[in-house]
């Protein structure tokens, strides 16, 4: 398999590609497995042979829990490993997130995430409100890995922009949904700005979100909340 | 400033106990804590809530805890544990985890090793929603200057001056610039999952080189040889993935095929537990099978019988997984696991306050040895990561100073990948599921051959995984987790804990546990 890195080295602003040639083990091996067992070699030759550095990229869980792993695969956002070798066209192209700094190879810096996070004041002074009625919702929502693969591909995201993006919405989206009635109002102003009116909903963020969060569900039930004042009664 | 290595249950619930007292800290971490191992913990937590009509009550979380671990655990701090369960359940409802439910009542399951249904849940991500909270609850003190966190920091090593700790080390991943912190250091780096890579369920973060640097420097760790091998994992590429034990609180069957005949063999070898014996009675049985050469040389669980509902409610996670990496639908189909490992009794050897011997060191949760004895109950681990940070924090009552230096010459040395699979194949040919001397002994030999041209990284390394062989070859007896088959009995003279402590040379010694205060 002919596999093309987009690399690039600590410090420097100048990227290069990089070939390898890979033979999987079988057919479940991932991008990850595959970026593991080259940088597990003694040393590490690129396809014309030359020595090259190890492949910097970020994982912990390997069961596409933890998000991590978010890099690009053929030009299109996805988990590192979650992403089967086998399903991907050739030759393999991985590079990093572009919307984000990059550290080093397939390593970006996506700390914009936190930032907004904290920017948007996501959590509870008060006690949450949990009920049966409400607990779908929140565990759809606290489910976002914050891998920022909906950012990646999101035409009004920007590091920077008012508009915070689905990595933002979705885990205010459980705040909204548990949120008393006083501590509300902060948060609804919040959520327009932040979310609803940078938001064009054409919903591409769906459709490469890694832990297939229904997204577009999720968008109903805090417009319900934020944009429409509806409360929810337990 | 307190300094806490690392942001998963344990590390969160210490900044956020520190924060409500006022008092300030620094969490440092080689990823966001939306990466920590503790988000992958699936079936539950474990409290006696007794919603469900059953009688349950604290006493019996503390008995079943205590007999899980073999008792080897210390009673006084299981009994502080299983008192706090239902308060820290409730809290966490609270910060507003979407516990199962009927109306408002929490509905609690079945896991192994206990009396009663005593496990909360959210369907099969329970620590995934537990951190979602806690990370919202711990922003809130960020963004109010308490809490401050290192994200991509590694915690390099700590710094132990005169018996008392002084502050850590620590190295900007980013850049590799390195930082000494001071102050008080509260450990929460995880489990020891870097000695055996690839065989674990956890994280690829949890390397263990922060519990071994300590070692090395004097700090005491205590029954290193517990080790608990789940019974149902996955092999997948790379790692061992886990098939929670709810599959077998929900009704899972372990089957295999003997004269091409479905043959449940736990419930015949285990009449009254039947498929929910502890983790390690499954993984020694299920073992026992996989060599078995009248079986098809595979386990299986088999889940078809159980109702359409509760793969809808409960299970409907894990469904997908295995779909995902097995192909097999497991509503149709039994599939094949094996066990792998899963969790660390062993690690540092704390008191109830989860005090070190060290002076102004603690540690909480996996990294450190406390509550679960020779064998955790399902259930009861993320429950002792949020309680044990708790304690760790309280005992701190005022906020302290310290600062963070640049440091120049620092360096810091990578554990080479040969190095690391090499002491993986040792480890696991000492440490294995059924143990004995001569192959405990040979892992040790074949240890000391490998010790040479090592960077200082993999000596420490090396160390402490030695400590754990010699762990096993001295408790000669079978306890819980650790089965010597040829000691299989339960001695009392090694009804003690295992401290292992490191000055120029490894010793091993068995300590009094604690007697229970109260009755
Ligand atoms: C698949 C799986 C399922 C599980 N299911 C359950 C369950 O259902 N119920 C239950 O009770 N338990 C369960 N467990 C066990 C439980 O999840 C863990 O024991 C618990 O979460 C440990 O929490 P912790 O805070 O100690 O460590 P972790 O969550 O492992 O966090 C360790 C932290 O330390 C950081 N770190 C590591 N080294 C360093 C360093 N040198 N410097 C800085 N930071 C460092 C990591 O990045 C991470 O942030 C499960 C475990 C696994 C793997
Ligand atoms: S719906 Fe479109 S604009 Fe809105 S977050 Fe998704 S990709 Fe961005
Ligand atoms: S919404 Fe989906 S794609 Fe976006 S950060 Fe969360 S998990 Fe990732
Ligand atoms: S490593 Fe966790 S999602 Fe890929």
């Amino acid at each position: 398999m002919r596999i093309e890195i987009l690399r690039r080295d600590r410090g420097s602003d100048v990227c290069y590609l990089q070939v390898f040639e890979y033979t999987p083990e079988d057919e479940r091996e991932t991008i990850a497995s595959m970026l593991d067992h080259l940088n597990g070699q003694e040393e590490l030759k690129d396809i014309e042979g030359n020595s090259a550095r190890k492949i910097t990229y970020k994982k912990s869980c390997l069961q596409k829990k933890c998000g991590a792993c978010a890099m690009l695969a053929n030009g299109r956002p996805a988990l590192a490993c979650a992403s089967k070798l086998c399903d991907l066209e050739e030759p393999i192209r991985l590079e990093p997130f572009k919307k984000f700094p990059v550290v080093e190879d397939l390593c970006v810096d996506r700390s914009i995430m936190k930032e907004n996070l904290r920017q948007m004041k996501a959590w509870f002074e008060d006690e949450a409100l949990v009920s049966e009625k409400r607990n779908a919702v929140s565990y759809e929502s606290s489910r976002c890995l914050q891998c920022g693969c909906c950012l990646e591909v999101c035409p009004n995201f920007m590091i920077g922009s008012s508009f915070f993006g689905m990595a933002g919405a979705m885990p205010f989206s459980r705040i909204l949904n548990e949120m008393n009635k006083e501590e509300l109002k902060e948060a609804r102003k919040t959520y327009n700005t932040r979310v609803f009116e940078g938001c064009g909903k054409s919903l591409s963020c769906r459709d490469v979100c890694p832990a297939k969060i229904k997204i577009g569900d999720m968008l109903v039930n805090s417009n319900a909340i934020a944009v429409w004042k509806r409360y929810i009664k337990d | 400033m307190v300094n806490i290595t690392g942001s998963g249950l344990a590390g969160l619930s210490a900044a956020i106990t520190l924060a409500r007292k006022g008092i300030h800290s620094n969490i440092i971490s080689v990823q966001e804590a939306q990466r920590a191992q503790s988000i992958m913990a699936e079936g539950g937590i474990n409290a006696a809530l007794n919603t469900m009509g059953e009688n349950d009550d604290v006493f019996k979380h503390y008995e079943d805890t205590l007999k899980g671990g073999a008792y080897l655990a210390d009673p006084n701090a299981v009994e502080g544990l299983a008192k706090q369960a239902p308060q820290i359940v409730n809290e966490l409802l609270k910060l507003g985890v979407p516990f199962e439910m009927e109306g408002k009542k929490i509905i609690q399951r079945n896991f192994g090793g206990q009396k009663n249904k005593r496990t909360a849940y959210v369907k099969s991500s329970t620590g995934k929603m537990l951190m979602s909270a806690l990370i919202d609850e711990a922003r809130k003190y960020e963004v109010r200057g308490l809490i401050k966190v290192y994200d991509h920091h590694k915690a390099a090593e700590v710094v132990i001056e005169d018996g008392t700790c002084k502050g850590l080390i620590m190295k900007d991943q980013y850049t590799n610039q390195f930082y000494k912190l001071e102050g008080p250091v509260i450990l929460a780096s995880g489990g020891l999952g870097g000695f055996f890579q690839g065989y674990t369920t956890g994280s690829s973060d949890n390397t263990g080189e922060l519990s071994a640097d300590c070692f090395m420097k004097g700090v005491k760790m205590a029954n290193l040889e517990m080790i608990q091998y789940h019974p149902t994992t996955i092999d997948i590429i790379g790692k061992r993935m886990l098939v929670s034990e709810a599959a077998r609180g929900e009704g899972g069957r372990f089957m295999t095929y003997k004269d091409g005949k479905e043959y449940y063999f736990m419930e015949e070898m285990y009449p009254k537990e039947k498929n929910l014996v502890t983790r390690d009675v499954a993984s020694r049985a299920v073992t026992k099978i996989l060599n078995d050469k009248e079986c098809d040389g595979n386990v299986y669980l088999d889940m078809r019988h159980l109702d359409k509902k509760v793969f809808e409610r409960k299970l409907s996670d894990m469904r997908e997984e295995v779909l995902d990496y097995q192909g097999i639908d497991i509503a149709k189909q039994p599939f094949k696991i094996s066990p792998g490992i899963h969790y660390f009794m062993g690690g540092f050897y704390v008191n109830e306050k989860h005090e070190t011997n060290i002076e102004n060191l603690y540690a909480a949760g996996e990294c450190a040895c406390q509550y679960h004895g020779a064998n955790r109950l399902g259930g009861n681990s993320l429950l002792g990561a949020i309680y044990g940070g708790k304690k760790a924090a309280e005992n701190f009552t005022e906020d302290l100073s310290g600062k963070c230096i640049e440091l120049t010459d620092q360096e810091d040395a990578d554990v080479s990948p040969l190095f690391s699979r090499q002491l993986t194949q040792i480890l696991l040919s000492g440490l294995g599921i059924i143990r004995n001397e001569e192959t405990i002994k040979e892992a040790i030999v074949k240890l000391d051959e490998l010790d040479h041209d090592l960077n200082p990284k993999e000596h420490t390394k090396l160390i402490l995984g030695k400590a754990m062989l010699r762990s096993a070859l001295e408790r000669k007896e079978s306890r819980g987790a650790h089965y010597r088959e040829d000691c299989p009995e339960t001695l009392e003279e090694f009804h003690k804990t295992t401290v292992a402590a490191y000055d120029k040379d490894i010793d091993i010694r068995f300590e009094d546990i604690p007697e229970r205060r109260s009755a």
